[in-house]
């Protein structure tokens, strides 16, 4: 497709998309290339990469292989990111559609619950959340989505109410079709882009969320997860520091990945934009 | 004056979010598994079912939901944020201790990101797809992509551990006894890598905001007017495209002050700052809901704040604001 | 100074040799502009005619040098006074503009600064190119607006743009292009977005500075009538090339080169086939009575002033004739155009299709009424294919697919597209084509009533015609029963039977559209028609008292 053409000549975006692919399929690789538990203890504690083979990046203050964890962790960083970009995704545009489209006292309303959510920091309603819920993996995959869909809300609402207002949009509307037929066959196909571009943006924010949580030990404890890697090197930091770092390349990389591919869809899906500029 | 009636109607506006706010929060803290008098009992060790029982009245947990509720509300009116059972104190004298660090940061934070952001931009646009804008727009991508908690980590390895240039954390060294200038010297020293780490992502942010607005604003009919009047390029970005390009930026400041907030928790637990995100990250590791819950409402404040100088702000850019567009 | 190196021939104000732009590879063509030249000769205005693409405006933009960028200059020279300006360095160039060549653009809208006030604006030419004080710049900026007429010139100083009307801005956006006294002034379709009293006066206000001062003005432009308004000489353009170059008079009566004559062809004259008697006694199918509609958005943040746009309408269409609905912006004439389909609610009076009130359900209404919109290319999605939205009012309505499509094909064949193309994506479609598109939409309902809201205004002259001629060979064949909206006089002329002139929200006269255009009884028709430019000079149209003579010199060829 055409599209996809326009993707694939910018050497951004294919490096992106390089990137993600290379971390799914860490994430893939994980339970054949580390089939132990990868929290369970492997080896002496804190050996520094390379000192011993079988660690190549070492091991953390518990005894734990590193490279285990990471590849472990990025099935769970995929897997978070993803669910809750999807969640926050179905929650933002079904408001944002509804919103823009009727208009009017509906639209007041949702917009009143959406501007709360955005007045809340997401990350302290995400605190709250655990707090109130606790940190197992679910409840932290729906926190991420349910703190990060007032921006796709705004967003899809914003096309909408100038995509409602077209010509071929009214057109349809006098050749006796539908609501339903409008909002899903006339206007989404037509809003969905700048939506699509902003996903990258919610998974690249809800993966930081996760490992910023993690960090703070306040995730999952009984997930690989490399927010919890860096939060355990903290105690270390002035000699053995490798145990941060190592997995903080992996969430850089990662977020790096995410955010080229969305530039990247950003500009094949607006080749006006593109080509010069 | 209009500039003024403008912004006091939107912030009369933000009144209704506020309540669903609060609303919402009391709602969900009903749905909390245990409540603040389970804390306190396993703080205590245990207790029976009876001195649980007064405490619940004592907290005025007994009453319907609802009654509690408006009791809540009609508190929060008065600014009385309720006790602290952890820290024995009020949670609005917990939460004013701890403010100015907060504001502290996030004005340091704010000012450093929008500058900055705004020179990057501005720099990038005008050497558009050569080496500098490459540079500018991969640093930009990288700063984004780098998880905040973990860029302080690394820099208090290279600039506290190895180079001892700057301190690795808190708000001030107590025991030297400091006053005066010398006092907002050291407070600042302390600030610099936190500032720096809470401003990184919002510094990516802004200049690739910028950037894209530049060129935009750029390629408008009035630019053209400007260079076909010959005015020179320096003056045609300083007095033409930059306060337009402006806009988008201060629109995005108002919308991202609430997730400023929320990077605070993590850059002052990194730093030991004694703030109201590090407070946040207490009182949640502690179950003090009832702290949370102040913080989650002065936050909430703050970022009613922040936007209403953004509005004040936008209003003084754009004269079309006033007249209704 | 330069004028005793020239002989006998006066010397050129701005004379173009030989230039050729190229265009960025990949374009449809190679050049946008290709060995174009020109003589402005001082104190004459020069028209450059072309339909959209010919590289009129990239001449412009090539003589200031200030090319899009992806266009560059590939040959030739343009000569000010003599001296080459693609030759200077940037720095001489930059003190050229504004000084001694200035510009006017086409959207008064967009080429104001919108956060500047406009006497910032004008204050600026003279901040950049002399040393005057902050009290004389004002002093003159004042001077210059009250030059251009520009009612309290004191307040327009503090006014910024939005608080202007778009005539206005244009008088500012001349002001500051006069401020400095340049030698050329190239105006790029400077009226093309004012209605058409406005641009009776902005022209005429050009046309008085211009011999006042004896600039020389390269005046850029798509309309004939303009050129006829305006222009001492005029070249026609014709994708990137100068096809003709004449005095005004010539070129109109007896155009040389067949592109040219065809552009002059699809120019409708404003006067009515005699041939069209409506039928006085035909029966109503769409009777408007007493319509009201009043805007009031009082937004909690935004006050703005209610507006009346409609106040009172009545109109009546008679089945198998076309009414022409008239009328400068704001006059409400599209408001009665969306009461009329239903997309907007009245405040009050009624509305009558084929004698019962517009049914509440879409479905009902849409085999009553339908419309033709005014954007080909907002009208059409961009997603799906063009032949799916023709068919799936049909198929809403409980039509099998396969017989919609089929329709479609057949509807396509009607409007003069291949029945193959219902396949394609409305991207692979030209403007006229979409526009057929659109008209086959509207047709695949079988309406008693087809509401068309300025359906040829976003087209060239040539397609306009032809889009005209197929909606007239529609009505012939079909018998439709249109309710036709349009600003432009001349296309009212050519395809109504009847015409209603609106003005803020009122029909101020209404009747056969023969006898409004020729014996106008209300002043605000007789403004109307009397700014219509182009009305005599070109020969195509006549005053509302002089007979009816045949267009001299206008080709039959093509009609």
């Amino acid at each position: 497709m055409r599209t996809w053409r326009l993707y694939l000549r910018s050497p951004a975006a294919v490096l992106g998309a390089l990137l993600v692919s290379v971390v799914a399929a860490m994430g893939l690789l994980a339970p054949f290339l580390y089939p132990d538990d990868p929290l369970g203890l492997a080896g002496r504690p804190l050996q520094w990469p390379g000192d011993n083979p079988r660690f190549p990046l070492g091991t953390d203050p518990s005894g734990r292989d590193i490279a285990a964890q990471i590849f472990h962790g990025a099935r769970v960083s995929l897997l978070i990111g993803f669910a809750a970009t999807l969640i926050a995704a179905a929650i933002g545009i079904a408001v944002g559609a509804l919103a823009g489209f009727y208009g009017g006292a509906g639209d007041t309303a949702l917009m009143r619950v959406t501007e709360a959510f955005q007045t809340l920091p997401n990350f302290l309603l995400l605190l709250l959340l655990v707090a109130v819920f606790g940190s197992d993996l679910r409840t932290i995959t729906v926190g991420i989505g349910l703190v990060s869909w007032p921006p796709v809300a705004r967003l899809t609402r914003a096309e909408f109410l100038t995509l409602r207002t077209r010509e071929f949009v009214q057109a349809a509307r006098l050749q006796g079709l539908g609501d339903a037929h409008l909002i899903l066959r006339e206007v989404l196909p037509n809003a969905l882009p700048p939506v699509l571009v902003y996903a990258s943006v919610v998974m690249a924010v809800s993966i930081l969320l996760e490992s910023a949580l993690s960090f703070l030990q306040l995730s999952d404890p009984n997930v690989p997860s490399w927010g919890n890697l860096i939060g355990l090197g903290r105690n270390v930091l002035r000699t053995e520091w490798y145990v941060s770092a190592i997995p903080g390349v992996a969430i850089l990389l990662t977020i790096l990945g995410v955010s080229l591919v969305g530039q990247g869809l950003n500009d094949a899906l607006n080749p006006r934009l593109a080509g010069g500029r | 004056m209009r500039v003024l009636s403008l912004a006091l109607r939107r912030l009369a506006a933000s009144v209704p979010t506020l309540l669903l706010i609060l609303a919402g929060l009391f709602l969900l803290l009903q749905l909390a598994p245990g409540d603040t008098v389970d804390a306190l009992m396993a703080q205590m060790g245990g207790g029976d079912a009876a001195l649980a029982e007064e405490l619940r009245r004592f907290y005025g947990l007994d009453l319907p939901v609802m009654a509690r509720l408006g009791d809540y509300l009609w508190r929060l009116v008065r600014l009385d944020l309720g006790f602290s059972s952890i820290y024995g104190k009020p949670v609005a004298t917990v939460i004013l201790e701890r403010l100015p660090a907060t504001l502290l940061l996030m004005t340091a934070s704010l000012s450093f990101a929008f500058a900055a952001g705004m020179a990057l931009g501005v720099l990038a646009a005008r050497r558009v797809n050569r080496w500098p804008d490459t540079l500018i727009s991969t640093l930009g991508l990288v700063f984004y992509a780098t998880p905040s908690f973990w860029f302080g980590l690394m820099a208090i390895v290279v600039f506290s551990v190895h180079l001892q240039w700057l301190p690795a954390g808190g708000f001030g060294d107590v025991a030297m006894g400091y006053t005066g200038l010398e006092a907002a010297l050291d407070i600042a020293k302390h600030l610099v890598l936190p500032t720096l780490t809470l401003g990184l992502i919002f510094l990516a942010i802004y200049l690739r905001i910028m950037r894209a607005s530049m060129l935009e604003v750029l390629s408008l009919d009035f630019v053209r007017t400007a260079r076909a009047k010959g005015l020179t390029e320096t003056r045609v970005v300083a007095r033409h495209v930059l306060r337009n390009a402006m806009l988008p930026m201060v629109t995005l400041m108002g919308l991202q002050a609430g997730t400023m907030l929320g990077g605070s928790v993590v850059v002052e637990s990194v730093f030991a700052l004694p703030g109201l995100g590090r407070l946040a990250y207490e009182s949640v590791a502690q179950r003090d809901l009832n702290t949370l819950l102040g913080i989650v409402f002065v936050s909430a404040l703050l970022v009613i704040a922040v936007n209403f100088v953004v509005d004040l702000l936008y209003a003084r850019l754009d004269p079309r604001i006033l007249s209704g567009r | 100074m330069p004028a005793d190196a020239e002989g006998a021939a006066p010397a050129a104000a701005l004379a173009v040799e030989a230039l050729t732009v190229a265009l960025p590879p990949g374009a449809d063509r190679p050049f946008a502009l290709r060995e174009g030249s020109l003589r402005l000769a001082r104190g004459e205005i020069l028209c450059v005619v072309g339909e959209s693409g010919s590289g009129k405006s990239v001449m412009a933009m090539a003589v200031m040098r200030l090319l899009a960028p992806g266009l560059r200059v590939e040959s030739g020279r343009v000569l000010l006074a003599g001296a080459d300006l693609l030759a200077l360095p940037e720095e001489e160039m930059r003190r050229v503009r504004g000084r001694r060549v200035a510009m006017v653009f086409q959207e008064p809208m967009t080429a104001l600064n919108p956060l500047m006030t406009v006497g910032a604006q004008l204050a600026e030419t003279w901040r950049t190119h002399t040393d005057l004080s902050a009290a004389e710049i004002r002093a003159r900026s004042l001077e210059a607006l009250r030059e251009v007429a520009l009612p309290d010139p004191e307040g327009a100083l503090r006014a910024y743009p939005h608080e202007l009307s778009g005539g206005q801005r244009q008088r500012a956006m001349i002001a500051t292009a006069l401020a400095l006294e340049p030698e050329v002034l190239i105006c790029d379709e400077p009226t093309t977005a004012l209605d058409v009293t406005t641009q009776a006066q902005v022209l005429s206000l050009i046309r008085g500075l211009q011999r006042r001062r004896g600039t020389a003005v390269l005046f850029i432009t798509h309309d004939f009538g303009v050129v006829a308004e305006i222009a001492d000489r005029v070249a026609v353009m014709h994708r990137g090339e100068l096809v003709e170059e004449g005095p005004v008079s010539r070129v109109l009566t007896a155009p040389a080169h067949d592109y040219t004559r065809r552009l002059l062809a699809a120019v409708p004259p404003l006067r009515a086939p005699p041939s069209r008697r409506p039928d006085a006694a035909g029966e109503a199918v769409l009777e408007v009575r007493g319509l009201t509609k009043t805007y009031s958005a009082a937004g909690l943040f935004r006050r703005r002033r209610a507006t009346r746009a409609l106040d009172g309408v009545s109109v009546t269409l008679k089945r198998g004739a076309t009414l022409g609905v008239v009328g400068e912006s704001g006059s409400g004439k599209s408001t009665l155009a969306r009461c009329v389909v239903g997309l907007l609610a009245p405040d009050g009076g009624e509305i009558r299709i084929a004698g019962a009130p517009l049914p509440r359900a879409r479905a009902e209404a849409a085999k009553l009424v339908q419309m033709v919109f005014q954007d080909p290319y907002a009208s059409l999605n961009p997603r799906r294919r063009a032949g799916e939205q023709v068919a799936q009012g049909p198929v809403a309505a409980g039509a099998p697919r396969v017989e919609a499509m089929e329709r479609a094909r057949g509807l396509f064949e009607l409007v003069g597209l291949d029945p193959a193309a219902v396949s394609r994506f409305p991207h692979e479609f030209s403007g006229g084509q979409r526009q057929r598109i659109g008209i086959a939409r509207a047709l695949a309902m079988r309406p008693r009533v087809l509401v068309a809201d300025e359906p040829v205004s976003a087209l060239d002259v040539s397609v306009q015609a032809q889009v005209l001629e197929l909606l007239r060979g529609l009505r012939a064949r079909f018998g439709l029963s249109t309710l036709f909206i349009t600003h432009d006089l001349r296309v009212a002329a050519q395809v109504c039977d009847e015409v209603a002139v609106m003005r803020d929200g009122a029909v101020v006269e209404a009747g056969p559209v023969a006898e409004v255009f020729a014996t106008p009884r209300h002043a605000y028709t007789r403004a109307l028609l009397a700014a219509v430019p182009g009305r005599e000079a070109l020969g195509l149209g006549e005053g509302p008292s002089a007979p009816a003579a045949p267009p001299a010199g206008a080709p039959t060829a093509g009609e």
